[in-house]
């Protein structure tokens, strides 16, 4: 039996005679406290390697978003649809990702994901205000940019990227880099 | 021959490793949200240098636990 040992096993037998067990069991308070700091520093380096992992999942899938490529070009309306301070929701690049094209001119559009980069809430358009305003917890973005300027959002809306061809507005990719 | 540890101090040393394995940790949390914010942003040029830094962090700790139940055995 350890010196160190304030009681004795139940069984009375020696340290080495004890089931494995038991050694994850103590019965007094010094040991309990040494196991029980190891078990927790367990505990975290699996929760160290559960970050890791967490890492490489983030790298997977931008291995992926890289080999996807540009989204389609797609058609959004016609350009005098839209009067100027005016703005139309759209589906862009899939069905369930929606968008909004403000005309803020008469010659200058802009379209941005509609969700919020805090919390996903689906931002408005506040031409009048210039900005875009997220009802959720009031995250505002700049019009023009789509940059954080207010609230909680830390980066910018995706901006979609459009072309006027023959009096008609289109998208032709996503501007993903807005940080 | 050296003499083994005491409870005392194996329990000091418990307590030292997990201090550095904690403050490792919040690292490695602190590393994770700001690639996830670099990501969703479209920021891809820290992916890969974090994902390193967070293995090496996690190899550190590793390392520290094994020199743990190392001691135990003595």
């Amino acid at each position: 039996m350890s010196s160190e040992r304030i009681t004795t096993t139940p069984d009375g037998k020696t340290d080495a005679e004890q089931p494995r067990w038991r050694k994850d069991f103590p019965i007094d308070w010094p040991e309990d406290n040494l196991v029980a700091r190891r078990d927790f520093t367990k505990f975290m380096v699996l929760t160290s390697f559960a970050f890791v992992v967490g890492q490489f999942w983030i790298m997977l899938q931008n291995f992926f978003r890289a080999r996807r490529g540009e989204p389609l070009i797609r058609r959004i309306a016609g350009a005098q649809e839209i009067p100027v301070g005016g703005s139309l929701t759209f589906s862009y690049p899939e069905d369930n990702h929606r968008s909004v094209l403000v005309r803020t001119s008469e010659n200058e559009f802009v379209a941005f994901s509609q969700e919020c980069t805090h919390l996903s809430c689906a931002v408005v358009p506040e031409v009048e205000r210039n900005r875009f305003l997220c009802p959720c917890h009031q995250g505002i973005f700049d019009l023009k940019t789509g940059q954080p300027v207010a609230g909680p959002p830390r980066r910018g809306l995706e901006r979609i990227k459009l072309e006027i061809r023959q009096g008609s507005v289109y998208a032709t990719g996503i501007e993903t880099r807005t940080a | 021959m050296k003499k083994p540890f005491t409870r005392e101090q194996k329990t000091t040393i418990v307590y030292g490793i997990l201090c550095i394995v904690l403050v490792i940790v919040v690292l490695q949390l602190w590393l994770l949200t700001a690639t996830m914010n670099a990501y969703l942003g479209g920021d891809e040029s820290i992916i890969l240098p974090a994902a390193l830094a967070s293995l090496i962090c996690f190899l550190l700790n590793a390392g520290l636990l094994r020199y743990l139940y190392a001691m135990e055995k003595k």
